[in-house]
C-alpha cells in the first residue's frame, strides 16, 4: 500500500510544483473562491511587511492571521511553496492513516456483530467486505490531493491548507486514541479559526467509545473523562493564546482575528452566504442576523451528537461539512477537506437519492464562479446578483449533498437493524418513510 | 363795531407778517449752517476723489503727512458718507494710544505663458492680542469675531482651510503662490493644553462647516489623519508633536458662491470697498481655477519676537482663461476679468496694492501695460527673482483723471518660454476591473544637476485596501529606497491609510511610486447616492525644499558683481514648495441596491433548507409506510369512534 501512496504523493506534488511555476499561480491567488480575507497569502506577506516596518500587523484591517502563523512564516517565507505542499501531503497522509484505522475498527465491529448474529439475514448485501474497503484509504488521499479545490487552494498558498493539516492531524490522533494529542491539535485548530470548537463533541464521543466509557450522565467516569479532556483542551488553548501574546506583546490579535471572524466586517465576495446578505442587510437588523447566522454554525452540534453518538467519525464528517457551508469566510479548501471523506461512505451509495443532480450542480457552479465573476467585475455586463445566485446554488447543492449522505447513513443503520427487504403487515413490499 | 373789527384784523395781519419774517430768518440761519458743514466735509472727499482741483493737492498731502490717524478717520467717514449710511462716532481722534490691529490688502496678477491670467488676492489682518489668556476677548475691530471665538473656544494654534474648484496645472502655469488641493482641505494645530483632540476636532469641523457654508461636517475619523512630518506649524511656536495636528481633505467638495459670501464677510471692508469689489461670483466661478483660503497663525510682532500677534490671511486665487473667451485676442484688463474697475482702496487698509508681474518682459517687448506706473518692486517668489509693477491704491494719483483704475495688458507677441517648474507631480490609477488596482504617483525633478528630498503624503480611504508590501519606488529604472516611511494601516469604517515617506529625487528624473490596492465591497448604505460615479481619493501632498532657480544659474553672471557670485547664497539656495497631485476617482464594485428584501429572503431560504433538511433527519425516524385509508373509511371510523364501536 505504501507504493501507490508514494506515487500519488509524487504526482500531487508535481502538479503543484508545475502550477507554482506557471503564470496561473498569480491568477489563482487572486480568486475570491480560493482565498478569503482570513487566508489570503497576500495578506500574510502584508503582515510580514508591516512587522518589518515596525507597525503591528493587527493595527490595520488587512491582516487577520493568528500570531503563530505570522511567526511561522517569518522564518519560512522563502519556503512557502514547500510549506504548503508539505501541509497538503501531511493532510493526505493523516487522512490515509485515519481511514485505515477507522476501517479496521469498522471491520472488527462488523465481525463481532456478525458473530453475535445481530444483523438480520437479508442484510448480507450491506455487509462490507475487506476487498472493497482495501482501497478506501488510498481513495481518500487521492480525493484530497487530486481534488481541484485542494490544488487551487495550495497553489494560491491559502493558509486554509495549514488549517486542514491541523484538522486532519486532530482526526488522526483522535482515531488513534491519543487523548493528549487530540486535545492539542483541536485547540490548535480552534485557535486558527473558532469553528472547529464544535468538533470537541465528536472527539469526546469517539474517545469514550474507544475506552469503553458509556455515555451516561450519571456515571462518574463519563464526567471524569470530560473534565480530563476539557482540561487538556483548554490548557493547551490557554498556552497557545498566551504564547501568541508573548510573541506579540499585545492582545490586539484577539479582536483582529476572532472579532473579524465573528462580526464579518469584510464583505469581499466569497462562496459563502454571509457577504451579500450582510452587504444588503438593514443596519438595525445586522446584529440580530449576525447572531442567527453564527449560532447556526454551532447549533447542529448537540442534536447531531445525540443522533450520531454511536458513529463519531461520521459525526466529524457532518460537522466539517456544516462548518464549511455555514462559516463566515468559506473557501474551496474547506470544502475539499470534507469531500475527502466521501470515499469512506462509498457503501452508502445505494441509498443516496439525488447524488447525480448534486454532482452536476456542484460541477456547473464551480465552472460558473469564474465566468460570472468576470462578467460582474471585469466585463461589467452582469451585476452582483449573478455571482450571488451562483453562491446560493452552490450552497444548496452542498446542503443537499450532506443531508443526502446523512439520510443514507441513517437508512443503512435502520436496515442493519430491521432488515433490508421490509414487508408490510399484509406481506407486500414496504417503502420506508421518515416520520 | 366795524372800525374796531378792522383794527383787530390789522393787528392780526401784523402779527402774521412778523411771525413769517422770524420763521424765514431762522430758516436762513439753519441753511447757512448746513452750507458751512458741507464746506467742512468737502476736504476729505477731495482727498479720496483727487484730480480735478489740483490746487488742493498740496494741502491734502500736507494733511497726510501730519496725522495719519485723523486722516484715516476722515477717510472712513467719507467712505461711510458715500454709502449713505450714518457716519459713525469716530469723527474726533480717539484717545486710544495705538490701534493694535492692522489690515493690508493686495492683488498680484501674473500673465501665464499659456495665455491665462492668474490673479491672487491676499488680505492680511494682524491683531496683537491673546486669545488664550483667561480674560475673554470681546472687543473686535478688524479681526472677524466669528473666527476669534473659534480660536479661543477650541484652543487653536493654527488653522488652515482652503476651498478649491479646479486643478492647478503646474506644468502650464508654474507654481502657485498658495497651493491647494481640489475640494476642501483643513489642517489644524491645536494648543498642547487640549486634552481631547479628536473631540475638539470634531466640534471645530462642525463649527467651521457652519461658518463657511461647506460640508466640512463630513470630516470624521475616516478621512482625518495625523501626518508626522508633512505639515509643520507655519507660525511661531515649536510644538511639533503631531498628536495635536489634524489633517483632512474632502476632494469631492464643490466650491461655489455660498462659500465665497461667508469668506468675504470676514473681511473688514466686506465687499463694499477696496480690492474686494472685484470679487463678484459670476466672474470668479467662470474660471479655470478658483481657490479661496483662510490661514490663521500666531506671528511675531517685531524682529525680537517680544510680542506675538495673530495673523489672519485670507487668500483667493483665480485663473482666467481669457485667451479662448476673448476670441484669440491676447489682452486683458481688470474689467475683462472681474467686470469691475477699482475706484478706491479699502479705507481700513494700511496698505492696498496691485502687483503685476512683468518679469518676463523687462524691456516691454512682449506686452504693454497701461496705465504705466513708475513704481517697480522686486521680490523673491518661490526661489525666483520677480519684478512687479506696483499700483498703490492709497495714492489718489493711481486712479488718474477718470477716477478709476483698470490696468490693461496687450500682448505684442506670443513668444516666450516658461521655465519648467522644478518639482511637479501627477498621479493615476492603473489596472482594470473592480477587484484590484494600482496607484501610480510620478514625481518629476526638473533640476538639471541637483537632487533634493521630498516628503510624500498619501491618504487613502479604507475601502481601498493598500498592500504596503507592493510599494515600489523607482527612479531612472533603479530602485530608490525611501529613507523614511511612516505607514498607518487603515481600520475598516474607522481610519484611512496614511503613508508618508521621504524620497530623494535624483536630478532630472522621474520617480515613480506604485502601490497596489484591493477594492472593498461596502454595505449598501455606505455608498454615495451615485455609486457608479466612483469614490474620490484625496490628492497626495508633496512637500519639499527645492533648490532655487536663482541659485541655479551660477554661470549667468549678468548683472551681479563678481565678488557676489562664487558661492551660492545660502538664503536663496532653496525654498519651500508644496505640490498637490490630482485627486483620484476610483470605482468600487456595487451590490444591487434594489435587492435587500430579495437577498434577505433568498439567503434565509437557503439557510432554512439546510436547517430543515437536517432537522427532518434528526427528529424523525424511519417507519414503514402504511397506505393511508380512503376518505370514506376515515369518516366511517370517526363516526364509529363517536359511537364507541371499534374502527374498521
Amino acid at each position: 500500500m505504501a507504493a501507490p501512496l508514494t506515487l500519488l504523493l509524487i504526482v500531487a506534488v508535481t502538479i503543484r510544483a508545475a502550477l507554482y511555476r506557471s503564470s496561473l499561480a498569480d491568477l489563482i491567488s487572486e480568486r475570491v473562491e480560493v482565498v478569503s480575507p482570513l487566508t489570503a497569502w497576500k495578506r500574510v506577506v502584508e503582515g510580514l511587511a508591516l512587522l518589518d516596518l515596525g507597525v503591528s500587523p493587527y493595527s490595520g484591517d488587512v491582516f487577520h492571521e493568528t500570531p503563530l502563523i505570522i511567526y511561522l512564516f517569518h522564518f519560512l517565507v522563502d519556503y512557502a511553496e514547500i510549506t504548503f505542499m508539505l501541509a497538503d501531503v501531511i493532510t493526505a497522509v493523516a487522512l490515509y492513516l485515519t481511514v485505515k484505522e477507522y476501517n479496521k475498527q469498522v471491520f472488527r465491529k462488523q465481525k463481532f456483530a456478525l458473530e453475535a448474529d445481530r444483523y438480520p439475514l437479508d442484510c448480507l448485501e450491506l455487509i462490507r467486505s475487506p476487498k472493497e474497503m482495501f482501497y478506501i484509504p488510498l481513495k481518500v488521499a487521492m480525493f484530497y490531493l487530486l481534488n481541484p479545490f485542494t490544488i487551487l487552494s495550495c497553489v494560491a498558498k491559502s493558509t486554509c491548507g495549514l488549517n486542514n493539516a491541523v484538522l486532519s492531524l486532530f482526526i488522526l490522533s483522535t482515531v488513534k486514541g491519543n487523548v493528549l494529542l487530540s486535545a492539542i491539535f483541536l485547540s490548535l485548530a480552534t485557535y486558527q479559526s473558532i469553528y472547529p470548537l464544535t468538533l470537541c463533541a465528536s472527539a469526546l464521543l469517539y474517545l469514550m467509545q474507544r475506552q469503553y466509557i458509556p455515555v451516561n450522565f450519571r456515571r462518574a467516569s463519563f464526567w471524569w473523562f470530560i473534565v480530563q479532556y476539557a482540561f487538556m483542551y483548554l490548557g493547551s488553548l490557554f498556552v497557545i493564546v498566551c504564547l501568541s501574546f508573548f510573541l506579540l506583546g499585545s492582545w490586539d490579535f484577539l479582536p483582529s482575528v476572532y472579532g473579524f471572524i465573528l462580526s464579518v466586517p469584510d464583505l469581499t465576495p466569497n462562496i459563502g452566504l454571509f457577504w451579500y446578505f450582510f452587504a444588503e442587510m438593514f443596519e438595525h437588523f445586522r446584529l440580530f442576523f449576525l447572531c442567527v447566522f453564527q449560532i447556526n454554525v454551532f447549533f447542529y452540534t448537540i442534536p447531531l451528537s445525540i443522533k450520531l453518538k454511536e458513529h463519531p467519525v461520521f459525526l466529524i464528517f457532518m460537522q466539517l461539512a456544516v462548518i464549511s457551508i455555514f462559516k463566515s469566510y468559506p473557501t474551496v479548501g474547506d470544502i475539499a477537506l470534507y469531500m475527502a471523506f466521501l470515499p469512506v461512505w462509498s457503501h452508502l451509495h445505494r441509498f443516496l437519492r439525488n447524488i447525480f443532480l448534486v454532482c452536476c450542480v456542484l460541477l456547473t457552479c464551480s465552472a460558473l464562479f469564474p465566468v460570472l465573476w468576470h462578467l460582474w467585475i471585469y466585463a461589467g455586463s452582469a451585476n452582483s446578483n449573478f455571482y450571488y445566485a451562483i453562491t446560493l446554488l452552490f450552497n444548496v447543492a452542498q446542503i443537499l449533498l450532506v443531508s443526502d449522505y446523512f439520510y443514507a447513513f441513517l437508512r443503512r443503520e435502520h436496515h442493519l437493524c430491521y432488515g433490508l427487504y421490509l414487508k408490510r403487515k399484509d406481506g407486500s413490499e414496504a417503502t420506508l418513510v421518515l416520520k | 363795531m366795524a372800525p374796531h373789527g378792522c383794527s383787530y384784523s390789522a393787528l392780526l395781519l401784523i402779527i402774521c407778517s412778523v411771525s413769517v419774517f422770524i420763521v424765514t430768518d431762522s430758516q436762513d440761519t439753519t441753511l447757512s449752517g448746513g452750507h458751512h458743514a458741507a464746506a467742512v466735509e468737502d476736504n476729505p472727499q477731495a482727498a479720496t476723489e483727487a484730480a480735478e482741483k489740483t490746487s488742493e493737492q498740496p494741502a491734502v498731502e500736507e494733511r497726510r503727512w501730519e496725522a495719519t490717524e485723523v486722516e484715516e478717520a476722515t477717510l472712513h467717514e467719507a467712505a461711510a458718507d458715500k454709502q449713505d449710511t450714518p457716519a459713525p462716532e469716530t469723527e474726533a481722534p480717539s484717545p486710544v494710544p495705538q490701534p493694535k490691529d492692522d489690515f493690508q490688502e493686495e492683488l498680484v496678477i501674473r500673465p501665464l505663458h499659456s495665455g491665462d491670467i492668474y490673479a491672487s488676492f491676499q488680505f492680511r489682518t494682524l491683531w496683537e492680542t491673546d486669545f488664550m489668556s483667561g480674560n475673554k476677548v470681546s472687543h473686535y475691530r478688524l479681526f472677524p469675531k466669528s473666527l476669534g471665538q473659534v480660536i479661543s473656544k477650541f484652543s487653536v494654534r493654527e488653522l488652515h482651510i482652503s476651498f478649491t474648484q479646479g486643478y492647478w496645472r503646474t506644468m502650464q502655469w508654474g507654481q502657485p503662490f498658495q497651493p491647494a488641493p481640489p475640494g476642501a482641505e483643513l489642517w489644524v494645530w491645536f494648543q498642547d493644553s487640549v486634552t481631547d483632540v479628536d473631540g475638539t476636532w470634531k466640534e471645530l469641523t462642525n463649527v467651521l462647516s457652519g461658518i463657511f457654508c461647506a460640508s466640512l461636517n463630513f470630516i470624521d475619523s475616516t478621512n482625518t489623519v495625523q501626518p508626522s512630518a508633512s505639515f509643520k506649524p507655519l507660525g511661531i511656536g515649536n510644538v511639533t508633536d503631531h498628536r495635536f495636528l489634524r489633517y483632512a481633505t474632502l476632494p469631492r467638495e464643490i466650491v461655489c458662491t455660498e462659500n465665497l459670501t461667508p469668506w468675504k464677510k470676514l473681511l473688514p471692508c466686506g465687499s463694499k470697498a477696496g480690492l474686494t469689489v472685484l470679487l463678484k461670483s459670476e466672474k470668479l466661478f467662470h474660471s479655470s481655477f478658483h481657490s479661496q483660503a483662510v490661514h490663521i497663525r500666531p506671528v511675531c510682532q517685531d524682529w525680537q519676537c517680544k510680542t506675538t500677534s495673530w495673523e489672519l490671511r485670507q487668500t483667493l486665487n483665480v485663473v482666467f482663461d481669457l485667451h479662448t473667451s476673448g476670441q484669440g485676442k491676447r489682452e486683458w484688463s481688470l474689467f475683462k476679468m472681474f467686470s469691475r474697475t477699482l475706484t478706491e482702496a479699502c479705507p481700513l487698509a494700511s496698505s492696498s496694492k496691485i502687483y503685476i508681474d512683468i518679469t518676463d518682459d523687462p524691456q516691454g517687448e512682449l506686452f504693454e501695460l497701461s496705465p504705466a506706473t513708475p513704481l517697480l518692486s522686486q521680490a523673491m517668489v518661490l526661489g525666483d527673482r520677480r519684478t512687479f509693477s506696483v499700483y498703490d491704491l492709497t495714492q489718489p494719483v493711481t486712479f488718474g483723471t477718470v477716477r478709476s483704475l483698470n490696468p490693461l495688458i496687450r500682448w505684442k507677441s506670443s513668444e516666450g518660454d516658461m521655465l519648467r517648474p522644478l518639482l511637479h507631480a501627477e498621479r493615476y490609477v492603473a489596472g482594470y476591473g473592480l477587484q484590484t488596482g494600482e496607484i501610480h504617483t510620478l514625481m518629476y525633478n526638473n533640476h538639471p544637476y541637483r537632487s533634493f528630498p521630498v516628503l510624500l503624503l498619501d491618504t487613502v480611504p479604507w475601502y481601498l485596501r493598500l498592500y504596503i508590501h507592493t510599494l515600489t519606488v523607482t527612479s531612472k529604472g533603479k530602485d530608490n529606497k525611501p529613507s523614511y516611511i511612516h505607514y498607518q494601516p487603515s481600520k475598516d469604517r474607522l481610519r484611512p491609510h496614511l503613508l508618508e515617506m521621504l524620497v530623494q529625487l535624483p536630478p532630472n528624473s522621474v520617480t515613480e511610486v506604485t502601490v497596489q490596492f484591493e477594492r472593498a465591497l461596502l454595505k449598501w448604505t455606505e455608498y454615495t447616492p451615485d455609486p457608479n460615479h466612483g469614490f474620490y481619493v484625496g490628492s497626495s501632498v508633496i512637500s519639499s525644499l527645492v533648490p532655487s532657480i536663482v541659485a541655479m544659474d551660477t554661470n549667468i553672471t549678468m548683472d551681479r558683481p563678481l565678488f557676489s557670485s562664487f558661492f551660492p547664497c545660502k538664503e536663496e539656495s532653496s525654498f519651500f514648495v508644496r505640490v498637490y497631485t490630482e485627486p483620484l476617482l476610483v470605482n468600487l464594485p456595487t451590490p444591487d441596491f434594489s435587492m435587500p428584501y430579495n437577498v434577505i429572503c433568498l439567503t434565509c431560504t437557503v439557510v432554512a433548507v439546510g436547517y430543515g433538511s437536517l432537522y427532518n433527519l434528526l427528529t424523525r425516524s424511519f417507519q414503514i409506510e402504511e397506505p393511508s385509508p380512503g376518505l370514506a373509511k376515515r369518516l366511517a371510523n370517526i363516526i364509529r369512534r363517536m359511537r364507541g364501536v371499534p374502527p374498521l
